[in-house]
Order: C-alpha cells, then sequence, then structure tokens
C-alpha cells in the first residue's frame, strides 16, 4: 500500500468570506464552519474560535484534536466508517493542512478530559500550543446521555477537519513523503537482509468514555488484526475516549503517529517495517489473554525479529503491555515499550502497575503525577471550573486568580505514549 | 564563605574499638576524626569539618529515637550546610544509624546528606531516599575510593548545584523519578533501542522495571489433620499495647507472641499496630486480621493436627522489600526448627 501525504504549509488562519488557502493563509468562512459542525440535530449550538501559539489563552475541557486532512485520490474518505463510507484507505494521495488542528470543547462528557495553555509553562507540555487550532465548542442539546453527548463531539470534529481540509484539496502542497508497506511477502522480499519489525499498536479500549474507534468499529470488540501504517495516516483510526488527557491518543497523534513515522525513517536502512498490529486494552482477564495471546500470535506468524509496542492511558492497561511483552519475548522476538510513569507526585512509587523482567528495553514519556503551576490566561475558551474534577486536578486546583495547579495529567498530550513529544523521567 | 560539615561516624572507625565498644553514648568532637582526615584533604579549602559526632552502632539501633534526638541536638550547635554519615561500607548496624541520622538531618536541619554504602547494606533500602549514598565497595579497604565521589557531591549539594544522574555522580538511585525534556521525541528514541536490540548493541532502559520475586507454591499438605500450622502477619495483630513496638509504617522488626492460653482474640487481649487502614473492626475482634478462633475450634475438632503455639506479626505497611526480606527468612528459619508443615499467611 503505498501512499503520498501532501503537507501544505498554513502560515496563518483567519476568518474571511470563503474557506480556502490562498499562499499559505488559510481563510475559514465562520459561519459555514459552524453549520457544518452542528449538523446533528443533538447540538445546540456551536462556537468557533482561532487560538494560535503565543497567544495567552487557555482551551479547557478538551475532547479532541483532529488534523484537517482530505482525500486527493486513492479509494475513500477521512475516517471511513465514521464519517465516510468504510472503503479501505491508505492508498493514492491525501493532503494535510499542516500546522492547523481542530479542537472541539465545551461542556464536560466525563471527567477526564484536559487542557491546552497556547503559552506559558503549560504550552512546553503540550503538543497543540504549536499548532495554529480552530477551536470548536460544542453545545449538545439537554438531556443527553454521556455516552451520545460524547459520540455526537467526537463526529462533529471530524466533520469539522474534513471541512477544512477540502480546503487543500487542490492546492499545490510544499513537499510530498511517500510511505509504502507492500504485501508481507514482497515486502520481506524487498529487504531480505534487514530485521522486520512490526508496530504493535495497543488501542484504549476500557469502556466507559475510554474507548477507540477502527473504520468506525468500537475497537474494544475487535480480535488483535493487522493494519497497513498507511490507513492510519487517512484517519482509519479515531479517538473516542476521554481518558486521562496526558497518555490518550487525540485523533490528530493517530493522523500523524511518531512511531510510524520514526520506522518508516530507518525503513530499508536497519529494518524492514512491515506492518502495525492494532490490538486493544479491554478490562476483563480473559479478554486480555485472549487479546495478548492473539497479538503474540499474529506477530510470530508475520515473521517479526522486533516490535516496538506502545501504550495507551495507564494502571489497568499496564497488564496489556506487559503480557504483550512477555508473551512476543517469550517467541523470541525483541520488544522495546513505551509508556508513561504514574511514580507520585514526589516521584518515588513504583511507577507502573505491573512489570516483567522481560520488559528491559522501556522508552519513558514521562512522570504524569508531577505537579505544574500554571499561570492565569487572558482568555478561557471553555469552563475553567472543571480543573478542579478533571483527572490530575482535585478541589482547589483552581486558584481565585485563575491560575491552575495540578498534576501534568491535566494537560493534553503531556505524556503521550506514541512518543509524540521529549518528556522523560530519570531516575534520581 | 567556607562550607560547614558535620560528620558522623560510628565507634569503630573514631578508633574507640570494636564490638566491645558498640555500646558507646553518642559524644561530639571538634574537627575531624578517623576518615574525616581523607575527607578535609578531599576539600581543601573549599569546606570544613568543623565537627565529628560518633556513637556506638549498638547503643544507636537499640536507642533509635533518643540517639537520634542526641546525634542531631549536637550537630545543630555546629550549624551546618551539610552533614556526611559514614561510608559505613557493608557494616549493617552502622548504615541504618547512617540512614537514620540522615533521614532526621534532612526533616528537622533541612541540609542535605552524602552517605557511602555497599549496595546490599540493609541502610541502602531504608533510607536512600533520604540521602544521597554513594555506593561503595563492602569493607573499610574502599575508603580510598569511597571518598572522592562522596566529597565531589557533597560539596555541588552544599553549593545547591545540580545533581547529575546516578551514573554520572556515583550515587545509589533513590529510587525517585524526575521529569526532563530529552534532546528526542520518544518513538525516536524507542526506535533507535529497537535497532540496538535487534544488532545486539548496548542500549540502556529508560525504566528499569521492578524485579518482583515469584514464589512457587509449595506442594499441598498431604495430611491436614496430622499437620502443624502456624499464622504469619503483615496485618500488625499483636498482644495489647504492642510491647516490641513495631511501627505503624515501615516496619524494622517483627514479633514473636505465645497463643498459650488464648482460644479468641478479644480487645482485651490483642490489637493492630498497623496505621495503613481503618483500624476499627480489626481491634473490636482482632479475629479478622488472624484467625486464632477459628483454628483452635478445628484444632480441638481434631480437623487440623495443631496450631503453632508461637504467632508472628509485624506490619507491611510501607516496609521496606529489604526488611521484609529479612523478617522472612528470620521466621521461616524459626518455623523449620519448631517442625511447622504449614503456614497461613495473613495481610490486611
Amino acid at each position: 500500500m503505498r501512499l503520498e501525504v501532501g503537507n501544505i504549509l498554513i502560515k496563518e488562519i483567519q476568518f474571511g468570506d470563503r474557506t480556502e488557502v490562498k499562499e499559505g493563509v488559510l481563510f475559514i468562512n465562520r459561519e459555514e464552519l459552524a453549520k457544518v459542525t452542528g449538523e446533528d440535530d443533538r447540538i445546540a449550538s456551536v462556537d468557533v474560535y482561532l487560538a494560535k501559539p503565543g497567544e495567552e489563552i487557555r482551551i479547557i475541557p478538551v475532547k479532541d484534536v483532529i488534523e484537517p486532512r482530505i482525500k486527493v485520490s486513492g479509494k475513500g474518505g477521512v475516517f471511513p466508517g465514521l464519517i465516510s463510507k468504510v472503503d479501505t484507505v491508505g492508498e493514492g494521495r491525501t493532503h494535510v493542512l499542516k500546522g492547523v488542528a481542530v479542537v472541539t470543547t465545551g461542556r464536560i462528557v466525563g471527567f477526564q478530559e484536559g487542557l491546552i495553555d497556547m503559552a506559558g509553562p503549560g504550552a512546553e507540555y503540550t503538543p497543540f500550543s504549536k499548532t495554529m487550532n480552530v477551536v470548536l465548542k460544542v453545545e449538545p442539546v439537554e438531556g443527553l446521555h454521556q455516552h451520545e453527548h460524547e459520540r455526537v463531539v467526537r463526529l462533529a470534529g471530524l466533520r469539522a477537519a474534513e471541512y477544512l481540509g477540502r480546503a487543500g484539496q487542490h492546492v499545490e502542497p510544499d513537499h510530498v513523503e511517500v510511505y509504502e508497506t507492500k504485501p508481507l511477502l514482497e515486502q520481506v522480499k524487498e529487504y531480505p537482509d534487514l530485521p522486520k519489525v512490526v508496530y504493535v499498536y495497543m488501542l484504549q479500549t476500557q469502556g466507559l468514555l475510554h474507548n477507540s474507534y477502527v473504520y468506525g468499529v468500537d475497537a474494544r470488540q475487535i480480535i488483535p488484526t493487522f493494519i497497513y501504517p498507511t490507513e492510519v495516516m487517512d484517519g482509519a483510526v479515531v479517538s473516542g475516549n476521554c481518558v486521562s488527557a496526558c497518555d490518550k491518543n487525540p485523533t490528530y497523534i493517530h493522523q500523524n503517529n511518531p512511531v510510524i513515522q520514526d520506522l518508516y525513517e530507518r525503513h530499508g536502512k536497519d529494518l524492514n517495517f512491515i506492518g502495525c498490529v492494532i490490538t486493544n486494552e479491554n478490562v476483563t482477564l480473559s479478554d486480555k489473554e485472549r487479546s495478548s495471546n492473539m497479538t503474540a500470535k499474529l506477530v510470530e506468524f508475520l515473521g517479526a525479529d522486533g516490535v516496538i509496542i506502545s501504550e495507551e492511558g495507564f494502571g489497568n492497561p499496564d497488564t496489556d503491555l506487559v503480557m504483550n511483552c512477555y508473551k512476543i519475548e517469550e517467541k523470541g522476538i525483541k520488544t522495546v515499550l513505551i509508556t508513561d510513569e504514574y511514580a507520585g507526585r514526589d516521584g518515588a512509587s513504583q511507577s507502573l502497575a505491573d512489570s516483567t523482567e522481560k520488559g528491559d528495553a522501556v522508552v519513558s514519556t514521562g512522570n504524569a503525577n508531577e505537579i505544574i503551576k500554571l499561570p492565569p490566561m487572558k482568555t478561557v475558551i471553555g469552563y475553567p471550573e472543571v480543573a478542579d474534577i478533571i483527572a490530575g486536578g482535585t478541589e482547589g486546583s483552581l486558584g481565585e486568580d485563575g491560575s491552575i495547579t495540578a498534576e501534568l495529567q491535566i494537560i493534553i498530550g503531556s505524556t503521550n505514549e506514541l512518543g509524540y513529544g521529549l518528556l522523560t523521567a530519570k531516575g534520581r | 564563605m567556607t562550607i560547614r560539615i558535620v560528620h558522623y561516624i560510628n565507634q569503630f572507625f573514631a578508633g574507640i574499638g570494636g564490638e566491645e565498644k558498640a555500646d558507646h553514648k553518642p559524644e561530639v568532637r571538634e574537627g575531624v576524626v578517623g576518615p574525616g582526615i581523607a575527607f578535609q584533604q578531599a576539600f581543601g579549602e573549599e569546606a570544613e569539618i568543623v565537627a565529628t559526632v560518633i556513637c556506638g552502632d549498638t547503643y544507636f539501633n537499640e536507642n533509635m529515637a533518643a540517639a537520634t534526638d542526641e546525634v542531631i541536638s549536637m550537630m545543630e550547635k555546629y550549624k551546618p550546610d551539610l552533614v556526611i554519615c559514614g561510608p559505613a561500607f557493608n557494616a549493617g548496624r552502622y548504615g541504618i544509624a547512617c540512614g537514620a541520622v540522615a533521614e532526621a538531618v534532612v526533616d528537622r536541619l533541612g541540609v542535605p546528606v552524602v552517605s557511602g554504602m555497599y549496595p546490599e547494606n540493609p541502610g541502602v533500602d531504608m533510607y536512600k531516599k533520604s540521602a544521597y549514598i554513594i555506593e561503595t565497595s563492602n569493607s573499610a579497604a574502599g575508603m580510598r575510593k569511597a571518598v572522592p565521589p562522596m566529597a565531589r557531591l557533597a560539596l555541588k549539594l552544599a553549593r545547591g548545584e545540580k545533581i547529575g544522574s546516578p551514573e554520572e555522580e556515583g550515587y545509589i538511585p533513590r529510587g525517585i523519578r524526575q521529569n526532563e525534556f530529552a534532546a528526542e521525541r520518544g518513538s525516536k528514541r524507542a526506535v533507535e533501542m529497537l535497532v540496538k536490540k535487534l544488532k545486539g548493541e548496548q542500549y540502556v532502559t529508560e525504566y528499569p522495571m521492578p524485579v518482583f520475586d515469584r514464589v512457587a507454591p509449595g506442594p499441598a499438605v498431604k495430611d491436614i489433620k496430622k499437620a502443624k500450622i502456624a499464622l504469619v502477619s503483615s496485618g500488625g495483630p499483636v498482644p495489647k499495647g504492642n510491647p516490641d513496638r513495631i511501627e505503624s509504617s515501615s516496619a524494622s522488626k517483627f514479633g514473636r507472641y505465645s497463643l498459650q492460653g488464648i482460644d479468641d482474640l478479644n480487645p482485651e487481649n490483642s490489637e493492630t499496630a498497623h496505621g495503613g487502614y481503618d483500624p476499627v473492626y480489626a481491634n473490636e475482634d482482632l479475629d479478622r486480621v488472624l484467625p486464632v478462633d477459628v483454628l483452635k475450634e478445628m484444632e480441638k475438632a481434631g480437623e487440623i493436627g495443631s496450631l503453632h503455639e508461637y504467632w508472628y506479626a509485624t506490619v507491611g505497611n510501607g516496609t521496606s522489600v529489604a526488611n521484609a526480606r529479612r523478617f522472612a527468612a528470620e521466621i521461616a528459619k524459626e518455623l523449620n526448627a519448631a517442625g511447622v508443615d504449614a503456614v497461613i499467611l495473613t495481610s490486611t
């Protein structure tokens, strides 16, 4: 499967009469965007704001972040099974408005959404302080159940991202990246002397507002399966979870999965990247056993010499990470794990809920419990009072002056377990 | 300004004597004593050891609270900027004393401490979070190698400089995780690590996973009607009044208590020493933690061979793995000697 990703570098975003890209500037028709986003009779209102790097803006509570993309050629459309038909995606050409992100906010759904600061110390910890954000405050009609509320806002964000992405359909990209993974036997033949690497891509599926979707299917229902890396780039995997902000994978980070990108970077040089196995993180023991057994079996069947395993979330999913590691290593296949840590506010506790001595190669993306003080911002989009209840905050987190003192957990993407950021934790 | 340092050593390194002098009570001397000379040389003009506090290891360990108070009040008068303890190498009681002094110095005087120990010294696990403990060899023969990294780290700490990693500075990892920004993103570090692992090259994990002891279950008891059963608990079940003063958390000891004449635990004869859970229901009826009543009934009915005369108890609340391992080895030895066939372990 071969995909050309055409990046249109956006230097500036502003409201305009029509939604279009002109010389690196994205103009947005505010009313039209609000209308497309709100095309659901369960949505009462949509407000559109812009938040740019360096501006003193706080967005809270953030539900998802999505990158505007559009299919230019090849089968299907972005986010198949959700807002496009379920065609298999990942081939042809896709255009990206690089530098722009759609951020959804609004009344809180659960208690595990997070925040983005566009300036100040908090900005250093979230990748979305560096993107030009089109913020959508989506309010549902009264009386909507939480699960439906989550779904309504999720789909609204995807529609908005596709709407904006469409502005790039006929624009010549600034640069084009080509990614290709061939069917297994051909791919093995292409670099017969290089070690074969599979990416084991764990998706959050603990349920109760902790879900992910693959081609529109709740990943809790899947048996671990093979997926081409380029399918992910077209939105085959979508976040539907409200799990702690720091280590949930927003849809934007799925679309730009850094493990996939960095494996492609070494593809044909140091390794032969033969594809991804997606698996889930269900809560019952039999589900965990089944999924880790199937994952190990599939990785072995594909002939992998080594795998990278990334986690999403913490605590309960630590057991899935450890089971995957143990069972894959048992088959003589080498593993590297990516996880964050919950070592307590003082950093003195054990970081993971489970352990295996076979996990001898671990990348840490930081201690989520570490405390950070975020100064007040001039503008707050959303509802600052939820700082006291979302994961990582406690009663009194929100100061009278509008500052927030909370665990890093509260910041979207701060300890991202796909390794999107620079943060790590070290033993001292 | 010259950095003021107070040094803590035991009776042996002060030249007072060995085990026979280990009950030596705390004393303070102006200036350097024993290993302090080497430290003073390493410091040169930058720091001065203004006083040395000496205490016998037996005295310290048997009177820990009082000895700590005495030592701290002696040190306080010299207004230290930093305290050095030991090095204690692999001397267990000296290590524990150094660690306890270090913890009290940090808590009460608010100044940093550097110590030195062999990694297996029990003082390491107990106190590594309080003090920076430089890794040393297992005997005093390693003094010459221990002094330079201890002195170097002491000066850094006293000057308030940034402390590097355990590998850079030579201290035993304290088990404290601190965030920092790496040069490359996590995914790139992961791919790099995998490439090295596949090539069989050296790589360093960013999070060494804790290794848990996995104990294989023993074979089933062949004939329970003949078996001698003992009770061991980390739930803190002790005779009323906690005669051994087992700590409510981070226990440093266990107790052995007789069941003679006891058929039932009740608020008159027993209580829990554990500080990690709501003790109301345990104190109302301690059989809830240690099922003496049921086992005595089973013993009388001939359903088990016998109930061992003693029960063993400690507190599992934040107790270090090193201590727990030591308790278990000692308890197991006694149980074996007493011909016990099986043990019921209870926690909380």
